[in-house]
């Protein structure tokens, strides 16, 4: 800066109310922020490759003539939209709840520790809207994780065992195109639950200002959640427990189709995510920013 | 409300459970003032910037920004304005342009056209496209005033700028800041360094252990600090012993070997008794010459009087002649 006498006018002064951003603006910049991270890549690459070793190690073991008495293999190799079923089945339990825990819990942890917040939080947009902002990027990692893996998985499946009709779990068949659409809905359908967990992983994130202990602490309520289940006697509450939404979506794959833990799961799982997100909009609206 | 000062704050206070960290503090910040807020290490100065941009919530008091609360108005009680509190945070994984391009969306009002300028100014344009991670401290620092000019404020807040800057860089630092002030920005500048204060601030804010212990024009302060005289004479031993003696005459100080001579505080009466004194104790008046106190001077009596700061500090002084 030795030459600042040559340097251009400052800015002039503003007196004027200027046009504030909109919420829409800050979400895209947190979603362009998610997009600049590694970490971001982590969680997107775990969702891509588990399907891509699935269908890897299917195929080689068929063709070592292991199918037989193989129950997934005898149900894959008929369609290849078996697979992305069977992976939601596998990965909805524990990998994408991680997945969407390893965002949400960052997502204002780190940029309290990092002192970024202060940076944002002093621009012209509100706490509320950074606050959905931030909400909003989370919610859409979970929705791209989950429907990325099933798009590698399908597409992985499709190209392995065909695209040919599939058998329910009614064992009904339904043609490939139902079928096809039937996948989507039940990925839809488990995003219920997972941006549930999604909402506790951003009150965790905002609450504890550690995005290791938020992204910890929201793996591990699940993890609690699931052994609460198994326990004898805690029959009674177990439909409540968001653990056992996880598995709502199969009633789309009877037949005919069962809305009913479709329905159960939607206003559980609101019992869940809507007291979390309230507080933690509570919480990011009081708090002190004094990180960084 | 266009009317309403920069800065006014009026019994703000912080405690964090037993620590008072702002205790009841007043701020006056008028428009085209280049304020400084001195104080010490843990004095309160930047727990108060906090809570002057809304980022932490007072305990008591209030603080307007031209007429408005953060508290209460959010984003739009910072219209206007613009800085940062300790050292300015960026993402590490984007470039300097990025970074602005993100802080200007968050700015809206066209900021995004107004980043190369910014970026001349601090004269970071050959290096706007690298990462912030790999940025020098000065260089954030710099980048931290192109972030605060790209909302066009009429107040900045500055918390330490030239902190961790080289000699060069705190010379262009302040160089940049005088300049601001010149084009109209009214300035709030933290600081501990002194010298920095000094040579860009008209008025100051001293703040001890939470609380101020003067607020006012600095000339005023140096005034009130009072007048010194430095004395060189053909024997300042005796000289030494005379200027002791003599009435109105008051902290005197020997300075032996180097610099010759010694110091003394006195009124203009006064004075001139002194020297008939010497004069007829046949002692020659080498030079004769009024000092004013500097702002460390002061800053440390007011600070450091009764190892307790508050009103003792200031009344101390207020003793000093």
């Amino acid at each position: 800066m030795s030459s600042v006498a040559a340097t251009p006018t400052v800015p002039a002064p503003e007196a004027v109310h200027p046009r504030r951003p909109s919420t829409l603006t800050a979400y895209r910049w947190e979603l362009r922020k998610l997009i600049s991270q590694k970490r971001t890549y982590l969680g997107l690459a775990l969702a891509v490759i588990l399907p891509l070793i699935f269908v890897l190690v299917q195929n080689l073991h068929n063709r070592q003539g292991h199918d037989r008495g193989n129950i997934f293999a005898s149900h894959i190799t008929q369609s290849g939209l078996a697979t992305p079923v069977l992976m939601l089945l596998f990965l909805s339990v524990f990998m994408l709840p991680l997945i969407a825990a390893l965002v949400a819990g960052d997502i204002v942890a780190a940029e309290d520790g990092n002192g970024t917040l202060k940076t944002i939080l002093t621009r012209s947009v509100d706490r509320g809207q950074v606050f959905a902002a931030k909400t909003l990027a989370a919610m859409a990692y979970a929705t791209i994780a989950v429907f990325l893996s099933a798009a590698v998985a399908t597409a992985a499946g499709v190209a392995s065992w065909g695209f040919h009709p599939v058998i329910t779990f009614s064992d009904s068949v339904v043609p490939a195109a139902e079928g096809l659409l039937l996948v989507l809905a039940a990925n839809a359908c488990y995003l219920i639950p997972l941006l549930t967990v999604t909402a506790i992983g951003v009150l965790l994130s905002t609450a504890t200002r550690n995005s290791a202990a938020a992204v910890v602490g929201t793996v591990g309520f699940t993890i609690l959640l699931f052994i609460l289940a198994q326990i004898p006697g805690i029959e009674p509450i177990k439909p409540y427990l968001l653990t056992e939404q996880y598995e709502a979506w199969q009633g789309l794959l009877r037949t005919p189709t069962d809305w009913a833990p479709i329905a159960h799961s939607a206003w559980v799982c609101a019992l869940y995510a809507l007291p979390a997100l309230f507080a933690a909009y509570l919480v990011f609206l009081r708090r002190d920013v004094a990180g960084g | 409300m266009t009317d309403a000062p920069p800065v006014k704050a009026r019994g703000l206070v912080k405690r964090y459970k037993e620590v008072l960290a702002v205790d009841h503090i007043d701020l006056n910040v008028n428009v085209g003032d280049v304020y400084g807020f001195l104080g010490p290490n843990g004095a309160g100065k930047t727990t108060t910037l906090r809570m002057a941009l809304g980022l932490i919530i007072p305990t008591e008091g209030t603080v307007e920004l031209f007429g408005r609360d953060p508290l209460h108005e959010g984003a739009r009680a910072l219209e206007g304005v613009a800085g940062f509190v300790e050292a300015p945070r960026f993402y590490p994984y984007l470039s300097a342009r990025k970074n602005l391009e993100l802080l200007a969306a968050l700015v809206g009002d066209g900021a995004k056209r107004r980043i190369d300028d910014v970026l001349q100014i601090v004269e970071l344009i050959p290096r706007a496209g690298h990462r912030v991670g790999g940025f020098s401290h000065g260089m954030r620092q710099r980048l931290g005033i192109a972030a605060a000019l790209l909302r066009r404020p009429r107040l900045l807040l500055l918390d330490e700028p030239a902190t961790g800057l080289d000699p060069g860089g705190m010379r262009d630092m302040r160089a940049l800041i005088r300049r601001l002030a010149d084009e109209g920005i009214t300035v709030l500048l933290s600081s501990h360094q002194l010298p920095e204060v000094q040579e860009l601030c008209d008025r100051v804010a001293i703040v001890d252990s939470g609380r101020v212990v003067y607020e006012g024009a600095l000339a005023d302060l140096r005034r009130q600090g009072g007048a010194g005289y430095r004395l060189r004479t053909t024997d300042d031993a005796r000289a030494l012993e005379i200027a002791r003696s003599q009435a109105g005459v008051e902290h005197v100080i020997g300075t032996p070997p180097a610099p010759p001579g010694l110091g003394f505080q006195a009124e203009e009466r006064d004075v001139g008794a002194l020297s008939l004194a010497l004069a007829q104790a046949g002692i020659g008046i080498l030079a004769l010459t009024p000092e004013l106190a500097t702002l460390e001077d002061l800053f440390f009596r007011l600070t450091e009087a009764n190892g307790a700061g508050g009103e003792n500090a200031a009344e101390h002084l207020e003793q000093v002649p």
